[in-house]
């Protein structure tokens, strides 16, 4: 029946080529979690208020419960997989770390997702800003004090790794 | 979800065949359609993406205006850098809206037909006159904290949900649309619409209707007076109880000219040109913001758990063209926004 045609779908998940036959009501958080085995992405409200299912698709953050699948054909997708470099972490993954930003663990996968993609928009001045830009992630758990030390911290180590002088104190304690 | 057939537009033309045709409904961004259709108030029977087609462009006009791409992203058009430049208020107004991960994928068309947030017209399980007509409104004598003070109806008590659509009546934008017998060019003001007796129409476009971009005149004069102020629950991605845009031109100490548009508070973005008038040639400050405020207002009626809008809103107008009047935040966007909260 027409209604239940399949659509091929083509996407670089993590960095690598992976193909699909979905129908058109699958959103590329299902695709994701039940076909491409990728769970780390979470389903929290699966409307778009919570940030868990938060991945990045060429670079930008977009919540993954609020499209479709066929809609991304032939795109670029990251998911909290996809952080990591083989055993190193990500800077931020490993600030999470250090930071006690991790809480039950069901908002950190988007958490991070989304603090990647909000570094890559280069928005934030301040961590206000980052307070501001993160808050598209609903954690109950009450860690944003640590997750937002955690995002400013990274953001310094960019800054200073470039040889710019930070623009802001992180009020981080880091180890 | 219910079922439906998905196609993805190659042009123009074949989009709006395909709307022509009725079935079909366009997608961009999605993010409020999806979610519509996961709860099942919406279901069409196809999908028609429009992402491919080129109307995501963000250009000067000759007039010294902008013309926004419908396919612009709601983030993409809050930091390009004549928006910033030009139209601090859009800029703020759309960062004030949703989340980043939403503003990265709304599109500038989708913002505009966006649909209310009411509880019962997202609840499937109980009347609504704007989802079912002839059903009835439950709103009305039920839990309205976020609906409607100004322009109801008998039928529906809803509001629309938008940021940027406040800043755009303030800013006197026009909505472009092209259908296949031609093109016409909308006014703000005439695009939304209010409830009445047909609260299931949102807006004036016809069917078989696309919108392709969003003039936005020239507005230089008020770069420097503007201010978009979003009261909600919460510090931020929230709905708006009440939201003003807020503009003034000011010379020699003199109001010369004012703009003021309300969100959170009717059925579409809510402006009183006669009210803005009463602040022309006036000193900006308090006495005179009242007067324009309560002319806004003249009308307004709460139901019950809205009540508290009719002094919000009152304070809310005062306090953002005192904000307007100090100037408008050098940084703009979300800056602009925390200013007058700390």
């Amino acid at each position: 029946m027409e209604l239940h045609q399949q659509y091929p779908v083509r996407l670089r998940i993590n960095g690598q080529d992976r193909e699909f036959n979905v129908e058109s009501w699958v959103t590329l958080l299902d695709l994701l979690r039940e076909r491409a085995g990728m769970t780390g992405t979470k389903k929290g409200c699966d409307q778009g208020q919570c940030g868990a299912c938060t991945v990045l698709v060429d670079g930008k953050r977009i919540n993954s419960c609020l499209t479709l699948a066929v809609m991304q054909d032939g795109k670029e997708v990251t998911t909290v997989e996809g952080l990591a470099q083989g055993e190193d972490l990500h800077p931020l993954q490993q600030a999470f770390i250090e930071c006690d930003a991790f809480q039950c663990g069901y908002c950190t996968p988007g958490q991070l997702c989304s603090a990647v993609g909000l570094m890559n928009e280069g928005q934030a001045r301040s961590r206000d800003d980052v307070r501001e830009l993160m808050s598209g992630n609903i954690c109950r758990c009450g860690a944003y004090p640590q997750i937002a030390d955690a995002v400013v911290h990274v953001m310094d180590l960019r800054k200073n790794a470039s040889g710019d002088k930070p623009a802001f104190t992180t009020g981080a304690v880091l180890a | 979800m219910n079922p439906f057939t998905f196609t993805q537009a190659r042009d123009l033309d074949g989009v709006l065949a395909a709307l022509n045709a009725g079935e079909a409904r366009p997608i961009a961004g999605g993010t409020n359609l999806l979610d519509l259709m996961k709860e099942g108030v919406m279901r069409p029977a196809q999908l028609v993406d429009i992402n491919g087609l080129d109307l995501d462009r963000i250009d000067a006009s000759e007039d010294g205006g902008l013309l926004l791409g419908a396919l612009a992203r709601n983030a993409d058009t809050a930091y390009h850098p004549l928006v910033r430049e030009r139209y601090p208020l859009l800029s703020s107004a759309i960062l004030a809206g949703a989340s980043p991960q939403l503003r990265n994928m709304a599109s500038n068309g989708g913002n505009l037909m966006q649909r209310t947030r009411c509880v019962y017209f997202y609840d499937i399980g109980t009347p609504c006159n704007k989802r079912e007509p002839g059903t009835g409104c439950p709103a009305r004598d039920g839990v309205n904290r976020q609906h409607a003070i100004l322009g109801t109806s008998e039928t529906c008590i809803a509001t629309h949900p938008s940021d940027m659509c406040v800043a755009l009546r303030a800013l006197d934008a026009t909505v472009h649309v092209q259908s296949s017998s031609g093109k016409r060019e909308i006014p703000f003001a005439d695009f939304h619409r209010l409830p009445e007796d047909r609260p299931e129409i949102d807006n004036t476009l016809q069917p078989g209707e696309l919108i392709t971009h969003i003039g936005v005149p020239q507005a230089d004069r008020f770069i420097d007076h503007s201010a978009y102020i979003k009261v909600r629950d919460r510090l931020s991605y929230a709905f708006a109880l009440v939201s003003v845009a807020a503009a003034l031109d000011l010379e020699g100490g003199a109001i010369k000219a004012a703009r003021i548009a309300l969100g959170g508070v009717a059925h579409k973005p809510w402006r009183v040109e006669a009210a803005e008038q009463t602040l022309v040639g006036e000193a900006p400050g308090e006495a005179a913001f009242m007067r324009a405020a309560d002319a806004i207002l003249q009308g307004a009626r709460g139901y019950g758990h809205n009540d508290f809008k009719l002094a919000l809103a009152k304070n809310a107008i005062v306090q953002a063209l005192t904000t307007a009047a100090r100037g408008t935040a050098a940084a703009g966007g979300q800056q602009a926004h925390r200013g007058d909260r700390a």
